[in-house]
């Protein structure tokens, strides 16, 4: 049983639309927007009023404090003729806003413009705030007066006060605008966030769209920038930055399984018909059977060694840059494989130059920065006819980190093709005579990316000349 | 050399194979197809090498070796594993295994990697002279003479030769030459070992009668004297 019945019909349709409304970060954001806005305008408002309608009243206050002392001296001065005679003086003037009333210590008004004494009792400041039935003038409304009371000797009591109408119509008046201006900072408030947070939010809509369209499958979407160069402009580039990464590594991943499949099976078909073609013959001689087993072994080791290499290009591909590096001197890999090839080179009547200068060590894998360098040396001995092979060792300059270079005097690659040979098993139809799989500078290209580092392919002219180039420390 | 072997396999057509070439290789060949089972005959019987197999159901093959070591069992080890890249091997290797061999691998290169392994720990006192028949190999003054005539070497020559002579009469394989005197966890394309045993070759055998460098047919290069 549900605890709740969702009503029926339009009322249900509101229900459901306002939580959901409520979910929308536009819409909270411009209830914020709103909600600060008329924060602050109402604080603004609210002491623009204290300050001018505080103001009026300690003018009024003191201006009635300044008559009382005038009356209580006439009063002192000349008795209560005097008092009578400038209360009816001032009382008699049209149009005035001022209060004037004495009264006997019977009760009997003797002067002033108010018609009876009020029976409103001071406040705590001493002022009686009371209605008047004003007589100036026809037409008068009812007005409010605030008015101040003092007994003189002799008990007459004497009462001074100001017709406050006008103050309260201007108090009035700062309400209402007070409302006014709320009610405008409500709505612009509102309307505001809203074009504000509408336009993020279309973004951030036009993100959530494409990432929609890449769950689905389809990974050639990008986010449209706004070119603004804001947060959100950021992410948009950061994302599409990061989906190219995605789909470099997801057409890396269709390659090697098209290439597993054309270059491993090729040889795996070979192999398979070798033993068959053995086993299908009569004549079972030993040594026709010792003979086709070792060939299989070789071939089942070369296909082996692809996968090895494979496996390796794995292993620094996968691999986050930075974990388990460790410091290697980069003078140290290159002596080390320059050693290891330099018979090599020798026997193949070629001379290998090592120029290491420095001892530049970075941080790294080192089984993996010596198989890239092995590759690159195995590489240019292969390739090279005649003349020599070069190692360089830079160390780091200002600007940039250290370099390794590998330069020989070969058919060299040209300009074109130099970035399909870093493709796995790409191979140049020169080299196809040559023994390999293809491998070896997708190792090296891999291996330099795990270590942040560039492999620049140029020209030796002749040659070919493959520099790794390190990032600064 | 016949040794007494235990094969720590969880895949019995793998550990059946393995038996079956160690035993025609001469040795003795002890079974257990699980951790427990490897762990009960490794404290029960004295063997001269253990080959373990790094991921095994039960207890897998880094933490039984790690448990043998801790309570001082310290037969060589030699781990293998499908998983070959170079952190597999560092953990391999710190758990307390000796080698560490990458399936699939070759017969002859197991059989070269557990005699050395078996005679590296017979070794005892560290030498300061190696001595293979007529030829000598001095480590402190890093001199080599063979029949008295003093050889000029290269470093890495005399690197090489060290390693072949320390394993004299063993079959020392191309990988375990890369790993022992480069220290190259890694094939390269070309085989630069045949290259630079051919020169130790030049240096080593050619002015002489009897050659000392022998080359193993599928399997790698043997120093050994004549006879």
């Amino acid at each position: 049983m549900p605890l709740f019945h969702a009503p029926e019909g339009s009322a249900a349709r509101v229900a459901m639309r306002l939580p959901r409304l409520w979910h929308t970060m536009a819409f909270r954001l411009s209830v914020l927007y709103a909600a600060l806005f008329v924060v602050f305008t109402g604080l603004l408002l609210l002491f623009v009023y204290r300050s001018t309608a505080g103001f009026i009243q300690n003018e009024m206050a003191d201006t009635v404090a300044i008559e009382v002392a005038g009356l209580e001296d006439q009063y002192a001065r000349h008795g209560l003729p005097g008092l009578l005679e400038v209360v009816r003086q001032r009382s008699s003037l049209q149009y005035t806003n001022s209060i004037y009333l004495v009264r006997a210590p019977n009760g009997v008004v003797l002067a002033g413009n108010l018609s009876a004494w009020p029976d409103a009792l001071p406040d705590e400041n001493g002022w009686a705030h009371f209605q008047v039935a004003s007589s100036a003038g026809p037409g008068s409304r009812p007005s409010t007066a605030s008015a101040m009371m003092f007994t003189l000797p002799g008990s007459f009591q004497l009462l001074v006060g100001r017709d406050t109408s006008e103050i309260d119509t201007l108090r009035r008046r700062i309400w209402q605008s007070l409302g006014w201006v709320v009610t405008g900072a409500v709505v612009l408030g509102l309307i505001g966030g809203g074009v504000i947070s509408h336009g993020a939010m279309r973004q951030i809509d036009a993100i959530n769209r494409t990432t929609r369209r890449i769950m689905g499958g389809d990974l050639t979407g990008r986010v449209k920038r706004s070119g603004s160069g804001d947060e959100i402009d950021t992410l948009a580039a950061n994302l599409n930055t990061m989906l190219d990464q995605i789909e470099r590594l997801m057409t890396g991943i269709r390659q090697v399984t098209d290439s597993i499949a054309h270059d491993l099976r090729t040889p795996l078909t070979r192999l398979r018909s070798r033993i068959e073609l053995v086993l299908i013959r009569e004549d079972a001689d030993p040594e026709v059977y010792r003979t086709a087993l070792q060939e299989t072994i070789v071939e089942a080791d070369r296909l082996l060694d692809t996968f090895k290499a494979l496996l390796s290009i794995a292993e620094a591909e996968s691999g986050s840059r930075g974990r388990n590096f460790q410091p290697v001197n980069l003078a140290e890999v290159a002596r080390m494989a320059a050693d290891l090839y330099e018979p090599v080179a020798d026997d193949k009547g070629l001379e290998l130059h090592a120029d290491i200068r420095g001892e530049p060590v970075l941080s790294g894998n080192p089984q993996l920065l010596s198989q890239a360098l092995a590759n690159l040396l195995d590489n240019a001995i292969k390739y090279t006819p005649a003349g020599s092979v070069t190692l360089t060792v830079e160390p780091a300059a200002p600007g940039r980190g250290p370099r390794v270079t590998v330069a020989d005097t070969g058919p060299g690659i040209p300009p074109e093709m130099r970035e399909k040979v870093l493709e796995r098993f790409v191979r140049l139809d020169d080299a196809r005579a040559s023994p390999g799989n293809g491998l070896g500078l997708s190792l090296v290209d891999a291996v330099a990316r795990l270590h942040g580092a560039v492999l620049e392919l140029g020209g030796n002219d002749p040659g070919l000349r493959i520099s790794l180039q390190f990032p600064k420390a | 050399m016949h040794m007494k072997i235990l094969v720590i396999e969880d895949d019995r057509q793998a550990s059946a194979y393995l038996a079956k070439g160690l035993k025609e290789a001469g040795h003795v060949v002890d079974i257990a197809n699980d951790g427990k089972e490897g762990l009960f005959l490794a404290g029960s019987e004295v063997y001269d090498v253990m080959i373990v197999d790094r991921m095994l159901p039960g207890r897998d093959g880094l933490s039984l070796v790690e448990l043998l070591r801790a309570t001082g069992n310290d037969t060589p080890v030699l781990f293998l594993s499908a998983l070959g890249s170079v952190d597999d091997r560092v953990k391999g290797l710190k758990a307390g295994g000796d080698d560490y061999l990458t399936k699939p691998f070759a017969f002859s290169e197991l059989l070269a990697r557990i005699e050395v392994l078996v005679r590296r720990r017979g070794a005892g006192q560290p030498q300061t002279r190696l001595t293979v028949g007529d030829l000598e190999m001095d480590l402190l003054t890093r001199t080599v003479k063979r029949g008295g005539r003093d050889i000029d070497l290269l470093p890495r020559e005399f690197a090489l030769l060290e390693f072949l002579m320390r394993n004299a009469g063993s079959v020392v394989t191309r990988t375990m030459m890369l790993e022992n005197v480069w220290d190259y966890h890694f094939d390269p394309q070309t085989n630069v070992i045949d290259v630079h045993i051919a020169r130790l070759r030049q240096k080593i055998d050619k002015d002489f009668p009897t050659p000392l460098i022998h080359t193993v047919r599928g399997a790698g290069y043997s120093l050994r004297a004549a006879g």
